[in-house]
């Protein structure tokens, strides 16, 4: 970021809106106002899309978590004061992610590789293929700018390494082997019940009371035997915490939002004809999905300029409004209202007082979710998990590994196939609600130790652990080699070797709304819903008159017209 | 494809679907002089091409293409490319109008048709089904086809076997999936494949794949129907069995007897015969072909040739039948002789599914004729049976009497080699039993509980082959009783179902029989005076059965009681004096089966509905009279007897005046008025009471 190349001043100077950050809200929030006839300046000051929604090549995955890991360095010498009109606000980042650990096993080989890598910063993520963020997509066109292949199925872990199919279709129930029949007919009753409620077959309806109840309950009441309820719970309404011990649960579902996850799950499953499960994943990663909004926002007339680092905020003397910023080329630029990305902290520079109305609000970050935070881990193998399948997801429920594990952990599976990494290799993304950096390592290392096999290398420093690897990168790799052309048979328990892992701690924020605007951080969900949820709140508070994404009948006078209402799958 | 609702067309559509009608109209016209006029020109061919692809189902334009192909090939220029080349077009003609309509009869005949001639890739045709199988899973007729393709390439019954249930777990809701399976499965027993060798091997795992489906979605039909396919598998044996017989083996007949005269012998085996002969009943357990003087022989003293005329026992006509008879004849007045039966011991006897009867098997029997007064037997079975109730007494049986039934395993048809073979059979239905017990403790479900009263049923019959006990005859009964309180709709068949059981129930032990065994006795009568009346009334009964215990019945009460059919009852060949007052027979067809009783003298069906309804609903489950061939028709005289009013009963005459009878019992059936009795007089010359008036 030293040496920024010298950009042409950017013209027009006053906008109605400037975004900065192109992480997904703020890309949604600038294609929503595009749309709404606003003109949009977005800039990021990373050379890519995504900000921390990214999806990046090997080498970049590490420097970019660790900019924003630590404060900065003191804020660089102002180009130029405040004018008699403005105050001028610092605008430096914070830290979000902590307790970064890289740990490189097979250096060359990845090396030569890194550019074929496309690692989601906010793994692991997927969608479900009915939910809001596909309709998002599929309403305003974005899924003209990307492409999904099917997740092809959801396991339970357990401690010992299993993978125990979900049921989670008629069509699984009927194939599944671990299901006594009782069970089987126990589970798809359950299915039908849920499916009777939403449609709103009067004999089949669920209750107030118990819709108002906790979903654990209702589960019982129903008398589904614990393993049926731990399914349903974790793998399909995708519960993060322990809901059967309230000690620990931070956010109990009720049986309502539980019977909407499910509905949506089961909506999902056969909606696309290519799809055969319920979950997708776009191809070449998650970062897709923010840069097919930037896009769309393009399209629609919104500026785009990356590379770009905004240095200052301008604020009104008297009345402490936001009026502008001030780029690190030194430009001004104003505009009626600015959407932050969460990086940003607004804070006064040394030895100025702000206008009155700011004093109390400043310094401004985004605030913290009170959820605590995530642990986050990305691991690469040259052998499945399972064999004979690429892409799935585990779910390993509340006290599966541990006694003491509180939430649940998801883990993802990517393969080669969905052009997320070079051919015959595997990306697992890890992920886990947690109360702090210790609690999240272990949650992490939990799944790690059960599924794979860590070489042993002590991983104190990056530097360390890759010059030690460095002469023995040749044995690892001749091993991966002969392993993957003999299939999953590495020697010992046949768990799949550890090529590289990236493990961190991400700050959990919320979405909020002041004299400035910010978006929220990647959330510990699976999908998309609730950021896009909150994207569509922030659009909202600041045009209140607008609608977010009209419905228009002839979006694209081009198409060709069946690839209106349906997203781009390949098989 | 499925489940679709059907929108009201909007008015753009009923305009677009005008002009194509019209469009339509046009090409059919040129495309019918064409074919009248014999033009197999590339224009004229290419226009039924476009016909095709619009309305596919226009067959007439499919057979002309078929002319304009054999047209083509008969040429002498035609060489085998250019052969190839006319069937690819042909090919691809049908394949557009499969996209239009791939559930079009024409369409899919024509590409057999061109496939048969055998110079087309096949490789293709398995690749066009798989993308309309997808497409619709179902259609039944991408599965008729796909097994006319598997066959002509000698794919093995093995893959398909796999692509069927690959089908299956995509969506287990396939009937023409289930079915597939069910036709690959008996291919590959039949022919005893490697792995398919047993059934009992092959069914077990069977039964436990489809209880995944049945368990997972119990309110699922295709599932059921493939169990109740497996079901059939399991309880069929594959030759047919003979299950009773009369005379019973080792039975004493007396024939033409005073009985009442006659201590020592029991009035179940007393019979009343006007015609010089008796007859001999073979009962099979399903219906059987080739029954003739050849595959069954006889030996008695008094029949030196041993030719018997066997006659199979169907309404249908058909020369299968459950129950065969013939009649034997005796010279003398006469007579003490011993008759045996010798069934199966040449081949010939074969069931309609193509199995030997397997199981040779000899009956004997004793007979013993007496003569009784020419005219006092005439008088005697004119006299007047009133159906009354102080006229019944309740039967007690005498010390050692033979009961027909109580000799039913006197039969020698059961051997080692049968009962070892089933054990696996009951084995199976046991573990059925108890899996469906569990799912209805889980769930009230119809087809469950149907399904579980039949596999009771079976079990019980196939642990005691000739049932002398039904162990869960109540549990069956309360299944069906419940049942028609669930499921109303089909109130009518479980009211079947449970009629037979409880009939079975009934029949099942000389102690339950005799319950309804009584002798009848009013102040004139002497000569019936001995016999067993078995009385079946009063039961709310809509169908009778268990006929193979009941071979020996001469006099049935059958009065009060909700029939509505009396299918079967042909097999009941002694029959002389049958009471059917007070039921719901509808038409007088439903009396069909009674027209096979040549013993049958005493009839009662008053208090019916017989004329109630102007449509007879039974002629669609028995043939009428109208449809047969055989059966006189009625000649000039007879029509003239029969009032113009009467027309419409016309069935009515034809029907009863086959019937050989003394005494008719009509009163109380909206036919019955008096126009129409004194026409039935004239018709039934044999007739001396009516609706217990002495005629003339």
């Amino acid at each position: 970021m030293e040496d920024i190349p010298p950009y042409p001043p950017i013209d027009p100077t006053t906008f109605d809106l400037i975004v900065i950050g192109t992480g997904l809200p703020e890309s949604i929030i600038a294609a929503a106002a595009s749309t709404a006839s606003k003109s949009v300046l977005h800039l990021d000051p990373n050379p890519f899309y995504g900000s921390h929604f990214s999806s990046l090549p090997l080498a970049d995955l590490p420097s970019f978590l660790s900019t924003h890991s630590t404060s900065p360095s003191p804020p660089r010498p102002r180009s130029s004061e405040g004018s008699n009109e403005f105050s001028v606000l610092d605008l430096s980042t914070r830290p979000l992610y902590s307790s970064i650990d890289i740990s490189v096993f097979s250096p060359d080989l990845l090396d030569q590789n890194s550019r074929k890598f496309n690692l989601d910063v906010a793994g692991p993520r997927a969608f479900f293929c009915a939910d809001k963020s596909i309709e998002l997509i599929l309403n305003t066109g974005a899924n003209q700018y990307m492409e999904f292949k099917s997740i092809d199925a959801t396991f339970v872990g357990d401690n010992k390494g299993n993978l125990l199919n979900v049921p989670d279709s008629r069509a699984a129930i009927f194939k599944d082997k671990s299901l006594g029949l009782m069970e089987k007919n126990q589970l798809m009753m359950f299915f039908k019940l849920v499916q009777g409620h939403m449609a709103g077959e009067q004999d089949v309806k669920i209750s107030d009371e118990d819709l108002q109840s906790p979903f654990v309950d209702f589960l019982n009441k129903m008398g589904l035997p614990p393993k049926i309820k731990s399914f349903i719970l974790y793998a399909i309404a995708m519960a993060d915490y322990d809901q059967e011990d309230t000690g620990v649960c931070r956010d109990l579902l009720k049986t309502k939002d539980g019977i909407d996850q499910l509905a949506l799950y089961n909506a999902s499953i056969g909606r696309f004809q290519n799809a055969s499960g319920a979950l997708l994943y776009p191809i070449y990663g998650q970062g897709e999905l923010s840069q097919a909004f930037c896009r769309r926002a393009a399209v629609k007339g919104c500026i785009y300029v990356l590379r770009m680092p905004v240095t200052e905020l301008l604020v009104d003397k008297d009345s402490g409004c936001y009026k502008g910023v001030r780029l690190a080329s030194g430009q001004d630029i104003f505009s009626q209202k600015l959407i932050l990305d969460p990086t940003f902290k607004v804070t006064l520079p040394s030895g100025l007082s702000p206008p009155p109305p700011l004093q109390a609000k400043l310094p401004f970050f985004s605030q913290k979710d009170d959820r605590g935070r995530i642990a986050r881990g990305i691991c690469i193998t040259m052998t499945s998990l399972k064999p004979d399948m690429s892409n799935f997801l585990v779910v390993y429920p509340p006290r599966s590994l541990f006694p003491e594990q509180a939430t649940s952990i998801r883990l993802l599976q990517i393969a080669s196939n969905l052009a997320v990494c070079p051919l015959g290799m595997f990306v697992l993304y890890i992920s886990a609600l947690c109360n702090d950096d210790d609690q999240g390592k272990k949650l992490i290392h939990a799944v790690m130790n059960t599924l794979l096999t860590v070489p042993p290398i002590n991983s104190e420093s990056n530097a360390a652990v890759q010059s030690e690897t460095a002469e023995s990168g040749c044995a690892v790799q001749d091993e991966n080699a002969e392993s993957s052309s003999t299939g999953p048979s590495d020697p010992g328990e046949g768990k799949p070797t550890l090529l590289w892992s990236a493990l961190y701690n991400q700050e959990l924020t919320l979405g909020q709304v002041d004299f400035i605007c910010s978006t929220p951080m990647p959330d510990g969900k699976l999908n998309h819903d609730d950021l896009i949820d909150a994207a569509i709140k922030l659009f909202k508070k600041i045009y209140p008159e607008d609608e977010f994404f009209p419905q228009t009948s002839s979006e694209n006078p081009e198409d060709d017209g069946d690839g209106d209402d349906d997203v781009s799958l390949e098989t | 494809m499925h489940g679709r609702p059907r929108k009201a067309p909007k008015p753009e559509d009923e305009a677009a679907s005008a002009a194509k009608a019209q469009k339509l109209r046009a090409l059919q016209t040129q495309f019918f002089s064409f074919h009248h006029d014999q033009i197999y020109t590339k224009e004229a061919v290419e226009l039924s091409a476009k016909l095709l692809e619009i309305n596919p189902e226009s067959y007439t334009a499919w057979n002309y293409r078929k002319l304009a192909v054999e047209h083509y090939l008969s040429q002498p220029e035609c060489d085998p490319d250019s052969v190839k080349s006319v069937l690819d077009d042909e090919l691809k003609v049908v394949e557009s109008a499969l996209r239009q309509n791939f559930k079009s009869y024409g369409a899919w005949h024509h590409r057999k048709w061109v496939l048969s001639k055998g110079h087309s890739s096949i490789n293709h045709e398995l690749r066009l089904l798989d993308k309309f199988q997808k497409a619709d899973s179902r259609n039944f007729h991408a599965w008729n086809y796909r097994r006319f393709v598997a066959e002509l390439m000698n794919r093995s019954e093995q893959d398909e076997l796999k692509y069927t249930e690959d089908m299956i777990y995509t969506n287990f809701s396939n009937y023409s999936a289930w079915h597939n399976r069910s036709v690959l499965l008996s291919a590959l027993l039949e022919k005893k494949a490697e792995g398919f060798l047993l059934k009992e091997n092959v069914l077990p795992e069977e039964y436990e794949f489809i209880h995944q489906a049945i368990f997972t979605d119990p309110d699922d039909q295709s599932g059921w129907f493939y169990n109740l396919w497996l079901l059939d598998q399991t309880v069929t044996t594959d030759s047919p069995l003979l299950v009773s017989t009369w005379p019973t083996c080792g039975s004493d007949v007396l024939i033409m007897g005073d009985g009442c005269q006659n201590g020592s012998f029991s009035p179940f085996t007393t019979l009343l015969s006007d015609s010089g002969s008796f007859p001999i009943i073979l009962y099979f357990n399903q219906p059987v072909e080739g029954v003739n003087s050849s595959t069954v022989t006889i030996e008695c003293g008094f029949d030196k040739n041993g030719y018997l005329h066997w006659e199979p026992l169907s309404v249908s006509n058909s020369q299968a039948a459950q129950v065969w008879v013939a009649h034997l004849k005796f010279p003398t007045p006469e007579l003490d002789s011993s008759v045996e039966v010798r069934v199966g011991h040449s081949k010939g006897i074969i069931s309609t599914r193509g199995f030997q009867y397997c199981h040779p098997s000899t009956f004997s029997f004793n007979v013993h004729v007496q003569h009784v007064e020419r005219d006092s037997f005439q008088v005697s079975v004119a006299e007047s049976i009133l159906w009354r109730e102080e006229n019944f007494k309740i039967y007690r049986a005498q010390s050692e009497e033979s009961i027909p039934i109580a000799s039913f395993d006197q039969l020698c048809i059961k051997n080692g080699h049968e009962s070892t073979a089933s054990n696996w059979r009951t084995e199976a239905l046991a573990k059925e039993i108890e899996c469906f017990r569990e799912l209805l403790s889980l769930m009230d479900c119809k087809i469950g509980k149907l399904t579980l009263a039949r596999l009771l049923m079976a079990y019980d019959a196939m642990s005691f082959p000739f049932a002398t006990k039904l162990v869960h005859s109540e549990e069956v009964l309360e299944l069906y009783n419940d049942l028609m309180k669930l499921d109303p709709t089909h109130h009518r068949y479980y009211k079947d179902e449970h009629s037979l059981v409880l009939l079975q129930k009934m029949t099942s032990s000389k102690e339950s029989l005799l319950q309804h065994c009584f002798q009848y006795k009013d102040s004139v009568s002497s000569v019936i005076g001995n016999l067993i009346c078995l009385r079946l009334n009063n039961l709310s009964l809509s169908r009778i059965g268990a006929f193979e215990k009941l071979l020996w019945v001469q006099m049935l009460d059958l009065s009060h009681n909700e029939l509505q059919s009396i299918e079967g009852l042909e097999a009941m060949q002694l029959l002389s004096w049958l009471g059917l007052g007070n039921n719901k027979l509808g038409s007088v067809t439903a009396l069909e089966p009674l027209r096979k009783l040549k013993s049958l003298r005493v009839l009662d069906i008053s208090y019916n509905q017989i004329g109630d309804h102007s449509i007879d609903t039974t002629r669609y489950l028995c043939s009428s009279p109208l449809s047969h061939s055989v059966g006189s028709e009625l000649n000039k005289d007879e029509t003239a007897i029969i009032d113009a009013a009467l027309v419409n009963y016309l069935e009515a005459f034809y029907m009863l005046k086959d019937l050989n009878l003394n005494q008719l019992d009509i009163v109380g059936n909206t036919i019955a008025d008096e126009t129409f009795k004194s026409a039935l007089v004239k018709i039934m010359p044999t007739l001396k009471r009516l609706d217990g008036k002495v005629l003339d």
